[in-house]
């Protein structure tokens, strides 16, 4: 081919080369969930790991939740009170709260929180036992490291954050009594009962759905990233790691909220 | 008891993403012997182990181990050809998460049903064959150099392997570690009925412990067979190699740069007169 040919062809090759990387990246990706979500199941040996993690990504979590969860709480009633009173419509600001926290913010912050603190680590353990050849000892004593490593972390996700999904909204919505009622002067009872009364079972379903969607999201990219970060084009030992982690915590963000459109969509 | 299997490399070619590091490998190492694979930083020693190991797919060619090909087995066969190598990684490769007993019991846990005060009196054993014992409940980053690979060497006995690989077991130890981790390597073959790969670049090593030496260079293997052999060889690179003499190069030798950086330096001589001592 002449060189002015290649010159002109080379955008699209260059297009085309990123978009069968991208399909490769996804299909290894999904076969690498599948993986492990199908060794969570792999016999009664899983559950003292999975304790351990559901102890490191659940529990010791909580109080950042508990925190991101009550200042999300006041500023959504601060702000949802101040724009309701400018029509009289006061009396809506629970259900206000309640419907924004329970259907949207609750499961992105809480997924977006759990990432920063919980799958960075993920990427960053697996990663460094993946460039201090850990897991190559896990492999040659047959050890399967996916069933070691990563369906505990699996489980643990899949377990916790719907739990603290909830944990986060049931903060956040005392968090917006505490502004609006406490601070700004709502009516207590008309602030309950409207939390009560615009929330359905499907809203506290789909809250759930998205939470559970998110884990696996989360936990798989995370992972992933880690296990593979061998793999990195330039960059090897501890800046791959760190590459990695950083790779690993952007990637999930961005499909934490490409995936809550999408999921949105469909459930509502 | 059955006799430790010997390991046969047939028109082997070893590499990453299709791009071989070293090719056209035909090589034997025999039984109950220890063989150790020398070569320059680079030539595919370690990846040659990992290939073995089946860590990684060879690009072309077979790798045998008691006559049967390590890549073409599958299923149970291949588990249970797993369960008979043990590894000696260069740092140990304790996982770090676990305590030293917790890392030798791991492998006994997975694929043995022992009860756990066999499991203790297996790795009690192991512990005091390498010298290891009282250090049961400590974390890998809580041992020295040494200490770390000698736990990582009763890790890698604790399942009574027929086949032990060892990579770069010296390296970043000093003279007298060296000679006592070679003493102990010599201590498990008269103890086990084993054939153990030593991938090395210390000379000294291998001469203590080899009963047949692989030198790879060059992309390709470039000799095998026993050390006096290896001693009496005339081939120019074999020469260099044992005589660790440097490679003639055609650049120029290091001058003085037309600018120094003592110049860009002038506040610290002020500030720190370092003086010279005879």
């Amino acid at each position: 081919m002449p060189q002015a040919e290649r010159g002109s062809l080379a955008p699209f090759a260059a297009l085309g080369s990123a978009f069968t990387g991208f399909i490769g990246e996804l299909g290894a990706l999904t076969i690498f969930f599948l993986d492990s979500l199908r060794l969570v199941f792999a016999g009664w040996g899983q559950f003292p790991k999975v304790v351990r993690q559901i102890y490191f990504i659940g529990v010791q979590s909580i109080s950042v939740i508990a925190l991101i969860g009550g200042f999300a709480g006041m500023v959504m009633g601060m702000q949802l009170y101040f724009a309701l009173a400018i029509f009289g419509a006061d009396g809506f600001l629970g259900a206000g709260v309640g419907l924004s926290m329970v259907r949207e913010l609750a499961p992105v912050l809480t997924a977006i929180m759990l990432t920063g603190r919980a799958g960075s680590a993920m990427t960053a353990e697996i990663g460094v036992m993946r460039i201090s050849e850990q897991i190559d000892a896990l492999n040659i004593m047959d050890i399967n490291p996916v069933r070691y490593l990563v369906a505990p972390k699996m489980a643990a996700s899949i377990i916790s954050f719907p739990i603290l999904t909830a944990f986060f909204n049931l903060i956040a919505i005392s968090g917006g009594w505490l502004t609006g009622v406490k601070l700004l002067g709502a009516n207590e009872g008309v602030y309950w009962s409207r939390v009560q009364d615009s929330l359905n079972w499907s809203d506290i379903e789909g809250g759930f759905i998205k939470s559970l969607v998110f884990a696996c999201l989360v936990c798989t990219i995370c992972c992933f990233e880690g296990y593979f970060t061998h793999t990195r084009k330039g960059h090897v030992g501890p800046e791959g790691v760190s590459q990695s982690t950083t790779t690993a915590v952007v990637k999930s963000c961005v499909i934490i909220l490409a995936s809550d459109y999408v999921l949105t969509s469909l459930l509502w | 008891m059955a006799k430790a299997p010997g390991i046969r490399l047939e028109n082997l070619s070893v590499g990453y993403g299709g791009i071989p590091v070293a090719s056209g490998l035909d090589l034997t190492m025999p039984g109950g012997k220890v063989t150790v694979v020398v070569g320059g930083s680079g030539c595919g020693k370690s990846t040659l182990i990992k290939h073995i190991l089946r860590l990684h797919e060879p690009i072309e060619g077979a790798i045998y181990i008691g006559g049967h090909n390590v890549h073409s087995l599958s299923g149970k066969a291949a588990r249970c050809m797993k369960q008979q190598m043990g590894v000696l990684f260069q740092d140990g490769a304790l996982l770090g998460s676990l305590t030293i007993f917790d890392n030798l019991a791991l492998p006994l846990r997975e694929h043995t049903r022992l009860k756990e005060n066999n499991i203790r009196e297996i790795i009690d054993h192991k512990l005091k064959l390498v010298g290891l014992s009282g250090s049961e409940e400590k974390y890998p980053t809580e041992l020295s150099g040494g200490m770390r690979k000698r736990a990582g060497l009763a890790r890698a006995l604790v399942m009574d392997p027929q086949v032990l690989f060892c990579d770069e077991p010296t390296s970043g130890l000093d003279p007298i570690l060296s000679a006592e981790l070679d003493h102990l390597l010599l201590d498990m073959m008269a103890h086990f009925d084993m054939t153990m790969v030593v991938v090395s670049h210390d000379l000294a090593s291998m001469r203590a412990i080899a009963d047949h030496v692989v030198v790879l260079g060059d992309g390709r293997s470039l000799f095998q067979g026993t050390v006096e052999e290896l001693d009496a060889s005339e081939d120019e690179y074999l020469r260099r190699f044992l005589d660790r003499l440097p490679e003639e190069r055609d650049t120029p030798r290091l001058t003085m740069p037309p600018i120094g950086v003592d110049m860009f330096k002038d506040d610290c001589s002020k500030l720190l007169d370092l003086q010279h001592d005879d």
